[in-house]
């Protein structure tokens, strides 16, 4: 995890930018911020200081704002985390369902608690994810960008030992 | 009836009630600002009236009829016939609500916290919070941030109420602080740990309404009720600030910005706030000393003044120069000169930061800013010509910075690149060798096209000017707007071609209908010209037939006898090691001053101790000519003297006459009768010097550089916080990569650079700011106090081995 991250933004993650400037006017370039800290995320697992700075120069805004927006939104990480993100969806509809059964259940198989990601780095379980409009398939889970509802622990171990 | 009238809406006024009382206020002016002025006094904590308009706080909420909710007063625009209730049930139980809420995270550790007693978190919560918590559940903690040596944090206490971000973006022009996280998690921090860079920074400590941004300096020092608070200026720099100091068993403990809404409005600079540290140095000058055989021995008031009025008697007038610090009174540069005069010394100078004195004679009374601070934050398009200016003059350019964000365009033409804390239209870096160059291409420009025409003796070196396409775009801009002014800095008084460019820049302002002023960087620059601190000149401007020596000739043909007055000329002179050779070979070195320093120790032969900023009063002279007094806050020892009764004590022991004054209130009226109608605010510039532009070799690198921002003079270089805040490498030189390679230099390591027989040593560091053929090094520093002038060619010799 230690490795070295540097300091300019990658070709692809520029592409990205350049991609979100075109749809903001010229003097509105902090605008496209959301969707290149995605494109960073996207790269590096998380959002290192070193390239939060570096889209702060490019969108010339101050670097104070990126890290604002970064620590705001909970789909960002901030910190290095697991390969593989998985949310469980623990509001009302959910909990209902036994959302929060399937919860403990992938803490106790994967040996981690919420927050935490697994010693080889393969999976991180994030913080209490609040409702992400799958209720009428609760419970339900994101494991990276993709929902997984009408949950069971056989459903479960299904969708995660195949991560690889 | 009140009437809230401002002077840009006149017109459209509308009529309410705040608690039965009716009031006339501008359509849309916010009703917490009515109820001010008004006299109604709304709580609040994220409000402020120099700052946007955030509405977080929730506590100034008020009824407003008709509304069905409480609204919040800061965020409520007046309209015609509203009633407005800022004590009603509604009102106070929304007050008190929010109140409740906030004391549930703030800890209620009042006793401890320093700003317990001028809280206004504090005094809020004693007329709305209850009496007894509600909330048994435990209080959020939030872990302390260090955001350098000003400012203190204990963040547990902060509200949220934003106003230090805001000012950060707004006014300080660099946005360092911000709100990281959300809801229960949301902290005022920097994110990543560094120290806040902003000259601006100490205001949040004053904006802050609770404990949690606070004096580093000044932390658990006093409390609130102990202090005593006078009214001071700043001592720094020519805006004039105007200060509160907080005094505490004869130590100042704090300073704070006093409002005033022509000059500094609510802000002051980190300069000004923490630069009283220095009175407490160890390098105060507390005792009289003289040198016996190269031993420095303490002596007596009687037995200096008597030796020093002997050796002024014995010399010859000629052989005398008197050096006097831009940074004192009008009193002390006054009685000098009356001093200097009577002796029939011609030689004295305080322009120690100039050396081109060919147009003196056109000088104008006082470097005046050709216009009064107020209306430089009006300006439709401001030219800077040779300024650092958020170094040298951090308040000017916060005016500067209030014009921009109206829309105002700004525009640089420096020698080297200066950091600028707002949007430039025209940022134009150039070698100073090229500068004059320049300029005249920009007037050529403008001779083109303005109504105006240039004095003929221009015609012929207009037409050479070449106009770059970066200036044409300056030209087009003063011409078309109405308010414009160009300004000059201190980096253009330094120059060795400075009446030619000063000229040239008079020029520029009289062809685009500008205003022309001067930035002086000294907190007396105005009083010491118009009090007669130079050698063709006496008080109130008036000419002297035949002139003394200015400083820069005093230094080429040394005089025997120099008379320091607050100068310290290693790191106070454009010349630092001429001037110390020329002390140095003198027979007699008297310094009066309140610190000493290493090479004062060298080549002085007296020292004597001298009263230091709010020790002393007296007067002083801003750069838009307002004459303001500052007062003595503490007590010095008795062995350090006021300035001004040194030189009467001086005169008396001279026997001259005219020197029985009682107190300084005498010198203050001697110098206000002299006062008369001879000399206006006036910039004109009735002379041209003859105009050359020279053409030196490309290969020829020249040096470049300022003081930093804490080492402009000898009280801040001796403020310990501030130092510390400048965490600046004094070893550092900065060149571009192009002359890295090209003169064989390695980045990181040791360069000689030389000037004829001076030399010093820095580390090479590749800065591609830097303009090729320059190098970068900042001024006023022991290192660079064994070079010459800047602004003159160098040589630069790789000291390592690759």
């Amino acid at each position: 995890m230690s490795k070295i991250i540097p300091k300019e933004l990658s070709a692809e993650v520029q592409e990205h930018v350049v991609d979100w400037l075109k749809r903001f006017p010229d003097d509105q370039k902090q605008s496209a911020v959301l969707g290149s800290l995605h494109a960073i995320q996207h790269e590096h697992g998380y959002l290192p200081v070193v390239q939060m700075d570096a889209l702060a120069e490019r969108l010339e805004m101050p670097a104070i704002a990126v890290y604002e927006v970064a620590s705001f939104y909970s789909m960002f990480e901030l910190e290095p985390v697991g390969k593989h993100t998985i949310a469980v969806c623990t509001n009302l509809s959910c909990i209902l369902r036994g959302g929060e059964d399937v919860l403990n259940y992938i803490e106790s198989k994967l040996n981690i608690k919420c927050g935490q990601s697994t010693a080889d780095g393969k999976y991180y379980l994030k913080n209490e994810e609040e409702c992400l409009a799958g209720c009428c398939g609760a419970p339900m889970m994101q494991v990276n960008h993709v929902y997984y509802e009408n949950l069971t622990e056989a459903k479960v171990d299904e969708i995660l030992d195949v991560l690889d | 009836m009140t009437d809230i009238v401002n002077d840009e809406s006149q017109q459209d006024l509308v009529t309410l009630t705040i608690d039965g009382v009716e009031v006339k206020a501008p359509r849309n002016t916010m009703l917490i600002e009515v109820a001010d002025q008004a006299g109604v006094s709304i709580p609040r904590f994220c409000y402020h009236k120099h700052l946007s308009v955030a509405a977080n706080c929730r506590m100034c909420m008020v009824e407003v009829e008709k509304a069905p909710k409480p609204l919040p007063a800061c965020a409520t625009p007046v309209s015609e016939g509203m009633k407005v209730y800022t004590h009603s049930e509604l009102a106070l139980d929304a007050q008190k609500g929010t109140m409740e809420f906030l004391l549930i995270n703030h800890p209620l550790d009042c006793p401890v916290c320093d700003q317990g007693g001028e809280c206004e978190l504090q005094d809020v919560a004693m007329g709305y919070g209850g009496d007894v918590s509600r909330f048994n559940e435990r209080k959020r903690v939030v872990r302390d941030k260090n955001i350098g040596p000003l400012v203190s944090t204990d963040m547990t206490r902060c509200i949220h109420c934003t106003r230090c971000v805001r000012f950060g973006s707004e006014i300080a022009g660099v946005s360092e602080l911000g709100a990281t996280g959300r809801g229960e998690f949301m902290e005022i921090g920097t994110y990543v740990e560094k120290s806040l860079s902003s000259e601006l920074s100490g205001n949040v400590i004053d904006l802050c309404p609770v404990g949690a941004l606070n004096a580093k300096p000044s932390r658990m020092k006093a409390r609130a009720w102990e202090m005593v608070e006078q009214s001071n200026i700043s001592a720094h720099d020519s805006f004039g600030s105007n200060l509160i100091m907080h005094t505490l068993r004869n130590e100042v403990i704090r300073v704070v910005p006093e409002e005033n809404a022509e000059v500094n409005e609510t802000w002051i600079s980190d300069r000004d706030r923490f630069s009283y540290e220095g009175m407490y140095s160890d390098n105060r000058l507390t005792q009289v000393m003289q040198k016996n055989d190269g031993e420095w021995q303490p002596s007596y008031w009687s037995d200096a003044l008597h030796s020093i009025a002997q050796t002024l008697k014995q010399y010859d007038a000629e052989e005398i120069g008197f050096l006097v610090s831009p940074n004192q009174s009008n009193e002390e540069i006054y009685l000098t000169q009356k001093l200097a005069r009577a002796l029939e010394i011609k030689n004295i100078d305080h322009r120690v930061n100039q050396i081109d004195f060919e147009q003196q004679h056109a000088d104008p009374a006082f470097p005046w800013l050709g216009q009064s601070i107020a209306d430089v934050g009006k300006q439709d398009a401001i030219l800077i010509i040779g300024s650092d200016l958020r170094s040298e003059q951090p308040m000017l350019a916060h005016k500067v910075r209030q014009a921009n964000a109206r829309g105002a365009k700004v525009f640089v033409v420096n020698p080297h690149y200066c950091k600028f804390h707002m949007p430039l239209s025209g940022h134009v870096v150039v070698k100073p060798q090229e500068w004059l160059a320049k300029i005249v291409g920009l007037l050529a420009e403008l001779n083109n096209s303005s109504k105006h025409n240039v004095p003929s003796d221009l015609n012929m070196l207009l037409s050479t000017g070449k106009v770059d396409s970066d200036m044409a775009g300056i030209a087009k801009t003063l011409l078309n707007v109405e308010h414009s002014s160009v300004l000059i800095g201190n980096l253009m008084q330094l120059h060795y071609e400075y009446s030619s460019l000063r000229a040239i820049s008079y020029w520029l302002s009289q062809l685009t209908e500008s205003s022309f002023g001067y930035v002086s960087t000294a907190s007396n620059s105005a009083g010491a010209s118009l009090l007669g601190a130079l050698p063709h000149r006496t008080v109130m401007s008036k000419t002297i037939d035949e002139p003394g020596m200015n400083y820069q000739q005093m230094i080429q043909s040394p005089r025997k006898v120099f008379v320091l007055l607050g100068l310290e000329p290693e790191w106070d002179c454009v010349l630092p090691t001429q001037t110390l050779k020329a002390l140095q070979q003198a027979e007699v070195v008297i310094a009066i001053n309140s610190f000493t320093t290493e090479g004062m120790r060298e080549y002085c032969d007296w020292m004597l101790p001298i009263k230091c900023y709010a020790e002393a009063e007296g007067t002083k002279i801003n750069m838009e000519g307002r004459w303001q007094s500052y007062f003595k806050v503490v007590d010095s020892d008795d062995e350090i003297k006021d300035g001004w009764k040194i030189l009467r004590m001086l005169g008396a022991e001279l026997e001259l006459d005219g020197f029985d004054y009682v107190d300084i209130d005498d010198v203050r009226q001697e110098i206000s009768q002299s006062l008369d109608n001879s000399f206006g605010f006036s910039n004109e510039l009735p002379s041209l010097p003859k105009i050359e532009i020279k053409n030196w070799d490309e290969g020829i690198v020249f040096s470049t550089g300022a003081i930093p921002i804490y080492s402009i003079d000898s009280i801040v270089r001796n403020a310990s916080s501030l130092k510390q805040a400048q965490d600046l490498d004094e070893s550092v030189m900065m060149i571009n990569s192009i002359d890295v390679e090209k003169h064989g230099l390695i980045e990181g390591k040791w360069v000689k650079v030389s000037q004829d027989e001076d030399s010093s040593i820095f580390k090479c560091v590749i800065n591609n700011k830097i303009e090729p053929g320059t190098v970068y090094i900042p001024r006023g520093l022991p290192r660079s106090e064994k070079l010459g002038g800047v602004y003159a060619p160098v040589q630069l010799k790789n000291l390592s081995v690759a």
